[in-house]
């Protein structure tokens, strides 16, 4: 029995803080942030050539060959840099969606610049009238000239703003809400009959709606049988999203504790008021519950014994905690902070929008739990 | 990571889920869950776990106890938990048997240890008193030395069987200092001496367990007292930190949870079945998932205890949430029960779902004093905002 990384993870983890620390203040962040990509085409190569982008990509495709408990490791460190670069687009998505395709010549070709950092890809799955729902698909596919062609609008593409290629969600039969029928198609962003908006969310992303107009595709999965490997993905996704969450716990509480430290207010620091020591030590429970329900998840998908059903429980448990605890503790950094709290120098708002974020991804908290009593009680 | 036993582990955790397979019959069963005659049902129950050897799990194998691992007691704890038998009552066996193994001396050792494995002297704990409760050290109850003897003046209250009790372990003042911490001393009194009066509190569940014992002039003998006068503070903090290790209940919330599950899937809720009902899975799921995470927040406080690490600030943790999780499952069962959850009946059920009703209540208004014993659930939060956060 043991719940800590282990040594080679907690090195990664602790090349990616160091890395921070030298290289990604609060300022250095924003350079990026700011710029027109919405992220620094220098940091991500740096993830690069340290090795970071191969993490989740198996041996045989020259990658790291890292298991769902390194992701978490590396995404929790992220999330407490608040990396803005988009590593979970271009990693756990598209990379992810990548590594489970069946055309080996594409995944030769492509997986080795995703690695290299050279390739930004994007997923382009949700649809506007789908709100959480990943297989409300009205995006179809249409065989032409021996290949294929996709239409349909897909909506918040992460990634979409800056992505080269778009793996495209669509649908090759069943009705609109089966879960059946999907199929994965890569479609190049510049291709004819491509229309990619872009517009930038709160946390920084640079993400798109994006339009298909009869645009040439690649069908990079079996044809209508996609459903496994999107599902494999998700739950990554949803995991991934969770470790992130934890690592801006981390920070948000700890920024809070020694603000409140520093600030006097009635002549002493408001750390003296005991009001304000129990909802600090609130948030720092909601950390705790939150990051052991991590390690709990992450033991458990790694564990052959963990039945598909027990895997979906954990999984939606774990992101309806980090909804309900995220918001609680970002939520309660804000007040602590007083006015600065709301301010746009501070980092706390950064982090909570960030937080907010990740509690509208592929899911809120109020759609886990639907789905974990499910799992768990339907009868 | 991984949560795997090893398989030594795993051999003992068959054992012990076999032995109470037998050992909790369904006869003691339905004598623990009438709540009649709490104290020879109690004793009988923990002479079957002594026979085994199983009675003493915190005590080193020295003075007769199991010395089992963290993680051999995690395990036994859960399997007992898993069968419904019930707990050791507590105030001998791992709260003051800790402190005279640890702290007293051979002759004491002697002369209360093996009356305590046998369940043949029955203790209570004399520590809260009507103006000190979680704030203890404002403690009053007064020793002063008289020849060979101390003279105890004072009152202790919420006392658990008292009534009942052979023996109470005392915190009182002996000296005057200014820290108020210094000055306790640890007094073991017999209870028969002259000049203790017992009065009954009766509890908002219907039931006398609690107590108030009043000390007049009582004479007890300095033998009695364990390690060195004026250290009792240090004596009983060790003790307290005991107390708090086994207090997220984790297993009996987990059985719980399996039980309202159960009864949701039989009573109807409007044309329907309980457990079909959105509003209801939405109230099970939030203190599910809470427990999820309770689980394994206790899972890696044992882990650092099998490692070797002492228990810090996490038992304050493991307090508050396991008994806030406890006191919503009480609620949930009673309000999944339905209005039998009113009963007061103890026995002369009119069905096995009046006799959960009223099982539930008694769980319900007695839980409520989990947050408050043990150090208040608010004390606790001062613990960890001091130790935890630097505050």
């Amino acid at each position: 029995m043991n719940f800590e990384y282990s040594e080679e993870q907690v090195a990664l983890k602790e090349s990616i803080a160091r890395w921070a620390q030298d290289n990604y203040s609060f300022d250095q962040r924003r350079v990026g942030a700011v710029s027109d990509n919405g992220f620094s085409k220098d940091h991500y190569n740096t993830f690069a050539e340290l090795g970071w982008l191969s993490v989740p990509f198996s041996e045989e495709n020259g990658g790291y060959g890292g298991s769902v408990v390194d992701i978490a490791a590396v995404m929790e460190e992220f999330g407490k840099a608040l990396v803005v670069e988009p590593v979970f687009p271009n990693l756990i998505l598209f990379g992810g969606l990548l590594e489970r395709s069946n055309n080996e010549a594409i995944k030769a070709e492509l997986i080795p610049q995703v690695i290299d950092g050279s390739l930004m890809g994007a997923v382009a799955m949700y649809e506007p009238q789908a709100r959480f729902d990943a297989s409300n698909i009205a995006t179809t596919a249409a065989e032409s000239d021996g290949g294929y062609s996709v239409s349909g609008h897909k909506s918040v593409v992460l990634g979409g703003a800056h992505a080269k290629k778009i793996i495209v969600v669509a649908r090759t039969s069943g009705a609109q809400t089966d879960e059946d029928g999907l199929s994965l198609f890569l479609v190049e962003a510049d291709a004819s009959g491509v229309e990619v908006n872009a517009y930038p969310l709160m946390d920084g992303q640079q993400v798109a709606d994006m339009h298909f107009n009869n645009a040439p595709a690649q069908l990079i999965s079996e044809l209508g049988n996609a459903t496994l490997p999107i599902k494999e993905v998700l739950t990554i996704a949803h995991v991934a999203l969770a470790a992130e969450a934890v690592g801006l716990m981390e920070v948000l509480n700890r920024t809070t504790v020694e603000y409140t430290k520093t600030r006097k207010q009635f002549g002493v620091t408001i750390s003296s008021f005991q009001a304000l020591q129990h909802r600090m030590v609130d948030t720092f429970m909601s950390y705790e519950q939150s990051k052991s329900l991590l390690i709990g998840t992450l033991v458990e998908l790694t564990d052959e014994r963990t039945t598909p059903q027990r895997a979906s429980k954990m999984v939606n448990a774990l992101r309806t905690l980090v909804a309900k605890n995220g918001k609680h503790i970002g939520d309660e950094a804000i007040q602590l902070h007083g006015g600065m709290g709301i301010t746009d120098e501070m980092n706390i708002g950064h982090y909570h929008k960030r937080m907010m974020m990740i509690n509208l991804m592929f899911g809120n908290g109020d759609f886990f739990q639907h789905q974990f009593n499910q799992v768990a009680y339907a009868s | 990571m991984d949560n795997n036993f090893s398989s030594a582990d795993i051999e003992f955790q068959q054992e012990v889920r076999a032995f109470f397979k037998s050992a909790y019959t369904t006869d003691l069963q339905a004598k623990v869950e009438s709540g009649v005659d709490h104290k020879s049902i109690a004793i009988e129950w923990q002479n079957k776990l002594n026979d085994q050897g199983w009675f003493a799990v915190d005590w080193p194998v020295e003075v007769g106890g199991t010395g089992w691992t963290p993680l051999q007691k995690f395990i036994f704890e859960t399997e007992r938990c898993e069968a419904g038998a019930p707990d050791v009552v507590p105030f001998g066996v791992k709260m003051v048997a800790p402190v005279i193994f640890t702290f007293g001396n051979d002759e004491q050792k002697k002369r209360f240890l093996p009356r305590i494995l046998t369940s043949q002297d029955w203790w209570c704990q004399g520590y809260s008193e009507p103006g000190a409760g979680s704030d203890l050290a404002a403690l009053q109850t007064k020793a002063i030395k008289d020849g060979d003897d101390y003279l105890v003046t004072g009152a202790k209250i919420w006392t658990t069987y008292a009534q009942s009790a052979d023996w109470i372990f005392c915190l009182v003042r002996t000296g005057t200092f200014e820290k108020r911490q210094q000055g306790i001393s640890f007094l073991l009194i017999d209870m028969k001496s002259e000049g203790i009066q017992v009065n009954p509190i009766h509890s908002i569940d219907n039931h006398h367990s609690l107590n108030e014992v009043v000390f007049d002039n009582v004479r007890v003998p300095q033998e009695n007292l364990i390690g060195v006068e004026n250290q009792g503070w240090t004596y009983a903090k060790a003790l307290l930190a005991h107390e708090r290790t086994g207090i997220a209940g984790v297993a009996d919330c987990r059985r719980w949870l399996r039980e309202i599950t159960e009864l949701a899937q039989q009573q109807t809720n409007y044309k329907g079945m309980l457990i079909d009902d959105p509003q209801f899975q939405t109230r099970l799921s939030d203190i599910e998932i809470e427990l999820l995470a309770l689980e394994y927040l206790e899972l890696r406080v044992l882990a650092k205890l099998s490692s070797g690490e002492t228990p810090g600030p996490e038992s304050s943790l493991l307090k508050i949430k396991g008994t806030e999780i406890q006191q919503s499952l009480q609620e949930l069962r009673m309000q999944t029960i339905g209005a039998y959850s009113g009963s007061l009946h103890l026995d002369d059920f009119e069905s096995d779902l009046h006799r959960r009703g009223s099982n539930s209540r008694r769980a319900y208004m007695y839980g409520r004093a989990a947050t408050i014993y043990g150090g208040s659930n608010e004390v606790q939060r001062n613990v960890i905002a001091k130790a935890v956060l630097g505050l």
